[in-house]
């Protein structure tokens, strides 16, 4: 588990993933679960940490081109911070395809969670995984992605 | 709503010219015996913050009130705040900057006076604002500290921390010369809020005490968060004031023990029977003040009422537990506390402080120092100044103990960890919260996750005390 900076790039391993927090998002332990999760898993992971500020995760993404991103947020803002960066991502010929999914608590109440899945999906996000989802849906997600995308 | 109008911190301001302090309430509270209690609250809406700060002062014998600042403000990115205020959005917390200064004495008019301080909470790495946003409105207790509001919570350089920070106590500090006694609390005591061993815990939170002091504050508390192990608790908040008395002369201190911040019980009798255990661990450690949870800490932000039952509870087990210590004639007070020479956790806290006040007489600049050599190494924070070579588990009975200690120098530990896993992670993560829930909850409830398999994702979100 090293910051981003010390990570390898090596493409032997099944699957290169970029997990990040939100950039007003503090909270790690769910970023260092998911790591240790997708280590697991086989995917070699490049951990962001938290509060990373929009412009940070799309060079991030440019810079290691890696085969999914995965956001995670659980402080409530995730929702309305979330919309604008998958804009930035897919305005990026370079990112063109790549896979990114998001995943949390990302509002403040509860009340409003089938909604918001469906704003973020229709602002182009691959997947939205809503606390109260278990996980064998995000492993699934992951498992069916193409080990290699070809940009 | 208009922007405060102060962007960096102004001269003292006229208001703090009562005698009154932060630090008199709690001393006074603590000699007749009464634990304080203090919720974690903050609203965006100015009248719902006003409603709980009312509510939460009537709740018990001895209550401090809190604004708890937004998590965009936090990370100085008021633009967002002012623009979910205008679109009617709520926020996470109070956005004391972003409000006009007329609304947040508004907020506080009438509710804020000697017998009801009021502390603003925050974690921010870039504090310079809120603290003046905080001192124009008469206000002169905070928190947070230039490592622990840094590594856990973002990507500000630990350099930049020190320095902003350093700004921000010598601005407090300032305000002594117009006859207050602004108080500063450590949240050192709190890295990550969970799996960092009590020595660590305990040394971070006594190097930022002296460095408050060494900024010129005199009105200091020490924080430290419950963690797995009420024996290794207790010794980790009597090393804290041993360190306390031994680092900060001429200084009114107190410890404050934070119920526990990592991933909460989901059932309510397990979330209320470890805030009760977190009173009595209080009263026997000799805290003077306890930051209570909610039934609702697993699950969502706490409405006000649920606050306001947190303190009630806390401030009734801590009575009990003084009731009950002075039944059996172990009381004692604080300035007779029992010997510390039997004590792992000041030894293991003692060599750390040592090592990184060998490092430079400049504090500032001995935490840099440490943290780049990796003698002060925080497990699991993913912070690029963090060197990151640390792990820690749970043993046997229950203590967090350390697996990995990198280049910390505090000996050699027995036990070399293997490979950590996610599932592995998790059951640590999950320790406190098993052992309150499983009375509670049935294994076949419907929020609780098949055999074998970890909980959902977002279950992990108390995992730090930040929004």
């Amino acid at each position: 588990m090293k910051p981003a900076e010390l990570a390898t790039c090596d493409r032997t391993a099944s699957l290169e993933v970029i997990v990040t927090g939100l950039a007003s998002d503090a909270h790690t332990w769910n970023l260092v679960f998911i790591q240790l999760l997708l280590e697991g898993l086989g995917h070699e992971v490049v951990n962001l940490g938290p509060c990373v500020p929009e412009e940070e995760i799309v060079e991030s993404c440019a810079k290691h081109q890696p085969d999914l991103l995965v956001i995670s947020s659980v402080n409530g803002h995730g929702c309305r911070d979330a919309k604008p960066l998958i804009g930035a991502l897919r305005a990026r010929p370079d990112l063109d395809g790549l896979p990114v999914v998001i995943g949390g608590k990302l509002g403040i109440s509860q009340d409003r969670q089938e909604e918001q899945a469906r704003e973020l999906m229709a602002a182009g996000f691959d997947a939205v995984f809503q606390d109260g989802v278990d996980l064998a849906s995000f492993e699934t997600f992951v498992g069916a992605l193409p080990k290699e995308v070809t940009r | 709503m208009t922007r405060a109008a102060t962007t960096r911190p102004r001269g003292p301001v006229a208001v703090h010219g009562s005698r009154a302090s932060f630090a008199r309430y709690v001393a006074d509270a603590q000699a007749r015996g009464a634990l304080v209690v203090q919720p974690r609250m903050g609203f965006s809406d100015p009248a719902l913050m006003r409603a709980g700060l009312r509510a939460t002062r009537d709740a018990a014998e001895a209550v401090v009130g809190t604004l708890t600042i937004d998590s965009y403000t936090r990370v100085g990115d008021e633009l967002s705040a002012v623009r979910a205020l205008n679109e009617d959005h709520s926020l996470n917390g109070y956005p004391i900057s972003s409000l006009s200064p007329h609304t947040s004495r508004w907020v506080l008019d009438g509710v804020r006076d000697p017998s009801f301080p009021v502390q603003v909470r925050h974690g921010s790495a870039r504090p310079q604002r809120i603290v003046a946003a905080l001192a124009a409105l008469g206000l002169d207790a905070t928190e947070g500290g230039p490592v622990s509001y840094c590594l856990p919570y973002g990507r500000t350089p630990l350099a930049d921390s020190v320095r902003n920070w350093q700004q921000a106590c010598e601005f407090l500090a300032s305000l002594r010369a117009t006859g207050a006694e602004p108080h500063l609390e450590t949240f050192g005591g709190c890295m990550l809020g969970q799996l960092c061993p009590p020595g660590l815990l305990v040394a971070l939170s006594a190097l930022e005490a002296l460095f408050f002091h060494r900024a010129g504050l005199r009105s200091i508390s020490l924080s430290y968060a419950q963690q797995t192990n009420s024996e290794q608790d207790v010794h980790a908040i009597r090393a804290l004031r041993r360190l306390a008395a031994e680092l900060l002369p001429d200084t009114e201190w107190h410890i404050v023990l934070y119920t526990y911040m990592g991933l909460y019980p989901r059932s309510r009798e397990g979330a209320l029977e470890l805030l009760e255990r977190s009173a009595e661990l209080a009263v026997e450690g000799g805290a003077a003040r306890l930051i209570v949870k909610t039934v609702a800490e697993a699950h969502r932000i706490p409405t006000v009422a649920e606050n306001v039952e947190a303190l009630r509870v806390a401030s009734a087990a801590a009575r009990d537990a003084h009731r009950t210590a002075a039944a059996d004639g172990t009381h004692r007070s604080p300035a007779e506390a029992p010997p510390v020479s039997d004590n792992p956790v000041y030894a293991e806290a003692r060599a750390l402080i040592d090592a990184v006040l060998g490092l430079d007489a400049d504090l500032g600049r001995a935490l840099l120092t440490a943290f780049a050599r990796g003698y002060l190494d925080v497990p699991y924070c993913l912070h690029p100044d963090n060197a990151g070579r640390t792990r820690s588990y749970i043993d046997d009975a229950g203590r967090l103990t350390w697996s990995e200690i990198g280049s910390m120098p505090i000996g050699p530990v027995a036990r070399s960890s293997g490979r950590l896993t996610a599932r592995g992670l998790f059951d640590a993560l999950s320790f406190v919260q098993s052992r309150h829930d499983n009375h509670f909850l049935a294994p076949t409830a419907p929020t609780a996750a098949p055999p074998g398999r970890p909980r959902p994702l977002a279950g992990l979100s108390g995992g730090t005390p930040r929004r």
